[in-house]
């Protein structure tokens, strides 16, 4: 037998025929939906004359435009109703299970989709969403699709897909004091760069991984996609198979048993070859934070920000320059001290019930600065539940933040949480893109631990100076 | 989809790497059942001010570019958020082909999907092209595909790559959903086995009451 990786494995498990091209059709478990990316995908349908072809292995929630206010409704968020019910009409008709907007289990789709069992491991995932990779923490093959791709999965529950390279990066060693699943994740980008892995589907392995939270490893696959990645993926192990036992959809008792001894078999074989291999020291990480528009504008929290007169190639020095101008920050200087408007914790990347915690260890009894509007959104109702079962609802509260219900909230700024123009804001967020918050708005990426730090100062800080951790 | 074979037109060019979605088409305008209408919000808080003016320094505000079908741009283009409407926007505003040195996955694929010919280049070829480009406005280029040769406003020409499936799908605008409906019996043994071999897949527990 050739030796094969984790990735190779859930291919062939998924080959139905290879098409004329090189692409191979390929059969998708998972197909999850929400109310952006979907409407064109079932009106192509419905034009067509064609239907759901396995509306058992399609699952629905409202996430992204939905409000976070309490009491909410479809119309709270103005332009968002017309979304919201035709969303609702077409899982209806459709027969798909849906999570929808005061659903005891609605959530953010990449938060559900584990918490609720609904993926495991060697399963195929698709979703029309590019930070759909954060399942692949499962041992899935996950990743994003746009609309088109979204219809003809409905309709054929397959997609014709070249087979990609294989990248793997192994990170051994362990994460330091005060240093968390996100500031690892961050740092590995700044070190490959967003186009890093374009086109690879990413194995992360090595001690570091091995020995994390699942919770930890959703938050490092979430954003592969932001160094290029198709898919990243993890090998399930004994933490994967105790994280999804008893979880509502997954199989349950004799077949939980049959499932694992199958799902034990998908780890990269000795000897396997990738197409590029990676590795790096955990124990060198130190808390990050962005100072640019791109997530690879990253660096350690206490270090300066780049000089562009400093960088001899010239397309380089502009983009640095570029993203300086629209951060308004000082090149050459930390960020230590910058005062920010808006704190926001949550979203796919930073919104499960370890991320509230960590958060909270840093806010308990300390207030919210009084210039700052800070807003924690739990990833999904259940997250909700369990964090105000442990009371750290009240830790947030009684510091001053906004407790919300489950959504994308501010990361997307797809309904009303918005970070002003020309504001500036620490995000537990994946992306810091021009106006991603909001138009004109300004965001720092870090961990919930830095984002919570900067709530309590008013400024950009270095949690670990809390000693809450 | 219509198809793409060789297209002759004006290239803006637009000198930034890592365009993102986000930029192309900003998330308040895909509050949209629809997939037509959405040229007017290309690059639009690029294009606009806040309040509603032109940006005179940006290039689609620039007399012919104004006209643009190709777009040259730096790397990783489209890169950030799956949402096709970036896609839907650039065709609606007329935009047929983006040239990049890189482009992002789900971007690139949403392209082929779209009707829009996306043309890596390498990384000098790019920067030549944009020089030129923002020397001689409204010059026009051509791209043909069918020969996978670009031709430059200085008449150099310039072969390209691009995977023989999606070159076939631009030139003859296939619809890659009845591609995998022509295979519908391939795909009802696939999962008559899978519901056999992996029936966790298939029998989801049911909600407990």
């Amino acid at each position: 037998m050739v030796a094969r990786t984790l990735f190779e494995k859930v291919w062939d498990q998924h080959r139905i025929t290879d098409l004329p091209g090189g692409e191979t059709l390929v059969h998708i478990d998972r197909h999850i939906l929400y109310e952006i990316t979907s409407p064109q995908a079932f009106d192509g349908l419905r034009r067509a004359g064609r239907t759901v072809r396995s509306p058992e292995l399609t699952f629905a929630t409202t996430d992204h435009l939905v409000s976070t206010r309490r009491g909410r409704g479809d119309d709270t968020v103005e332009g968002g109703k017309a979304l919201i019910q035709a969303f609702r009409l077409n899982t209806k008709v459709h027969g798909i299970k849906h999570f929808d907007v005061n659903d005891a289990q609605q959530g953010i789709v990449h938060v559900i989709a584990p918490e609720l069992g609904i993926v495991l491991p060697g399963m195929t995932v698709v979703c029309g969403d590019s930070h759909t990779g954060t399942v692949g923490a499962l041992g899935a093959w996950a990743w994003g699709i746009g609309t088109t791709s979204v219809e003809q999965v409905l309709a054929t529950q397959t997609l014709a897909v070249r087979k990609p390279k294989v990248m793997r990066i192994t990170v051994d060693g362990s994460l330091g004091h005060g240093v968390f699943p996100k500031d690892l994740i961050l740092y590995l980008i700044g070190q490959i760069g967003t186009a890093g892995a374009t086109g690879y589907a990413l194995e992360l392995t090595g001690q570091a991984i091995s020995s994390m939270s699942m919770e930890g490893r959703f938050t490092l696959c979430n954003m592969g996609v932001e160094a290029g990645a198709r898919t990243t993926m993890i090998a399930p192990d004994d933490i994967t198979f105790g994280y999804l036992e008893g979880r509502e959809y997954a199989p349950k008792g004799a077949m939980f048993e049959q499932a694992v001894s199958g799902w034990k078999l998908i780890t990269t074989d000795k000897g396997a070859v990738f197409d590029a291999e990676l590795s790096f020291d955990a124990s060198s990480v130190t808390p990050q934070i962005t100072w640019g528009t791109s997530p690879e504008h990253v660096m350690p929290i206490d270090d300066p920000v780049p000089d562009p007169s400093l960088i001899a190639d010239q397309e380089a020095r502009q983009t640095v320059q570029r993203a300086i101008d629209y951060m308004g920050v000082q090149p050459g200087s930390p960020l230590l001290g910058l005062p920010v408007d808006a704190v926001f914790i949550g979203s796919c990347t930073n919104s499960r019930i370890s991320d509230l915690a960590e958060a909270a260890a840093v806010i308990k009894g300390r207030k919210v600065a009084e210039r700052v509007r800070a807003l924690v959104v739990p990833g999904s109702m259940t997250v909700k539940r369990e964090a105000e079962a442990l009371g750290l609802d009240r830790v947030f509260i009684e510091a001053g933040f906004e407790w919300r219900e489950p959504g994308c909230s501010m990361c997307a700024a797809v309904n009303d949480d918005t970070v002003p123009p020309g504001a500036r804001c620490v995000s537990t967020s994946n992306r810091n893109f021009e106006g991603r918050q909001g138009p004109r708005s300004r965001t720092h990426l870090a961990s919930p631990s830095t984002a919570a730090a900067a709530a309590v100062m008013g400024c950009v800080a270095d949690a670990r100076l809390f000693g809450a951790m | 989809m219509e198809p793409i074979v060789r297209l002759e037109g004006i290239a803006a060019p637009l000198d930034i790497v890592n365009v993102d979605t986000d930029a192309i088409i900003a998330v308040q305008h895909v509050y949209t059942l629809s997939k037509s209408g959405l040229g007017k919000y290309l690059f639009h808080r690029w294009r606009f001010a806040i309040d509603g003016s032109e940006v005179t320094g940006f290039v689609l505000n620039k007399g012919p570019f104004r006209n643009a079908s190709i777009l040259v741009a730096g790397a990783n283009f489209g890169c950030g958020s799956s949402r096709e409407h970036a896609v839907w926007a650039l065709a609606d505003y007329g935009i047929r082909c983006v040239i990049a040195p890189s482009f992002a996955s789900i971007f690139y694929e949403n392209c082929i999907k779209n009707g829009i010919l996306p043309v890596s280049l390498e990384d000098r070829l790019v920067a030549q092209l944009l020089a030129l480009l923002e020397r001689n406005e409204c010059k026009k280029m051509m791209v043909d595909l069918d020969a996978r040769r670009i031709e430059f406003p200085d008449g150099t020409t310039h072969e390209f790559n691009i995977q023989s499936v999606h070159r076939d799908t631009l030139l003859r605008g296939l619809d890659p959903i009845t591609v995998a409906l022509n295979c519908e019996a391939t795909i009802a043994s696939f999962q008559e086995l899978d519901r056999v071999q992996r029936p966790w897949v298939w029998n989801r527990s049911k909600p407990k009451s």
